[in-house]
C-alpha cells in the first residue's frame, strides 16, 4: 500500500491551557505514526482569532499536521476528530505534487509563511 | 487658467485613452504559481471584493484552470473561519 500526503487542518477550543492543547496535538502525532504514516511537517499557529464564530467560540488554536498515511487512515481520523469534544472544526486534503513541492519550499523558507490576517473591524 | 488645453479637451473615448489600460494576464501563468494555498488569507483577498465575494475570472483575468483552484482554496479558507462567509469591508 503505497502511502499518500496529506494535509490535516484542526481548530482546538480556546477553553484548553496550552499545555492541553499540546497534549491533544501529541495524541494525534502519535496516531500518525502507529498507523505507519510519517509526519512531514507541523504547523500552529497558536491562539487566533477565527473569522466568525464557531460553536459560541470567537478564537481557536490552528494546528497543520502535513503527513504520509494509507488512504484508510483517514476515514479512522476523522472518526476520532468527531469524537473529540476539544476540536471545533477540521480539515482534511489530499495534497498533489505541486501543493508538496509547495509546502517544501516553505519549509526551507523560499516562500513566506502564510500569515492569517486579523482585522478587527471586519465584520463578523 | 492654469489648466493646460490639452487637459481640458481630453476625451475618454480617444485611442490615446484606451491605449493606457493594460491587458489582464493570469497572476498564476506568469509567475508560475501551481499550487493555491487555503491557508493564506491575504493572497487569496486579491481574488475577492469586500463583501468576501469571489470575484470572476473575467474581472481578476486569472485563467479558468487556476480559477476553479482558487474558488476551492476559497471554499476551504471558509470553512476553517481563515476568510468569513459573509463580511462588509473585507478591504
Amino acid at each position: 500500500m503505497s502511502l499518500v500526503n496529506y494535509e490535516s487542518a484542526i481548530i482546538l477550543t480556546p477553553v484548553l491551557s496550552e499545555a492541553q492543547m499540546q497534549e491533544a496535538v501529541k495524541s494525534y502525532r502519535q496516531l500518525v505514526a502507529e498507523h505507519g504514516g510519517n509526519m512531514v511537517n507541523e504547523t500552529n499557529w497558536g491562539l487566533t482569532k477565527l473569522a466568525y464564530p464557531i460553536k459560541k467560540k470567537s478564537t481557536g488554536f490552528y494546528h497543520f499536521f502535513e503527513f504520509q498515511a494509507n488512504p484508510e487512515f483517514i476515514a479512522h481520523i476523522e472518526t476520532l476528530y468527531r469524537r473529540d469534544e476539544r476540536i471545533l472544526r477540521f480539515l482534511n486534503t489530499k495534497l498533489d505534487k505541486h501543493a508538496v513541492i509547495f509546502n517544501e519550499r516553505k519549509k526551507k523558507g523560499e516562500i513566506a509563511p502564510a500569515a492569517k490576517i486579523v482585522k478587527e473591524d471586519a465584520k463578523v | 487658467m492654469s489648466k493646460s488645453a490639452a487637459q481640458d479637451n481630453f476625451n475618454f473615448n480617444s485611442q490615446q485613452a484606451t491605449q493606457i489600460i493594460r491587458k489582464k494576464y493570469c497572476r498564476f501563468k506568469k509567475h508560475g504559481i501551481k499550487y493555491v494555498d487555503y491557508k493564506d488569507a491575504n493572497f487569496l483577498l486579491k481574488f475577492m471584493n469586500e463583501q468576501g465575494k469571489i470575484l470572476p475570472g473575467r474581472i481578476t483575468g486569472t485563467s479558468d484552470k487556476y480559477q476553479r483552484k482558487v474558488a476551492t482554496a476559497v471554499k476551504r479558507a471558509r470553512f476553517m473561519a481563515i476568510l468569513p462567509y459573509v463580511a462588509d469591508g473585507l478591504k
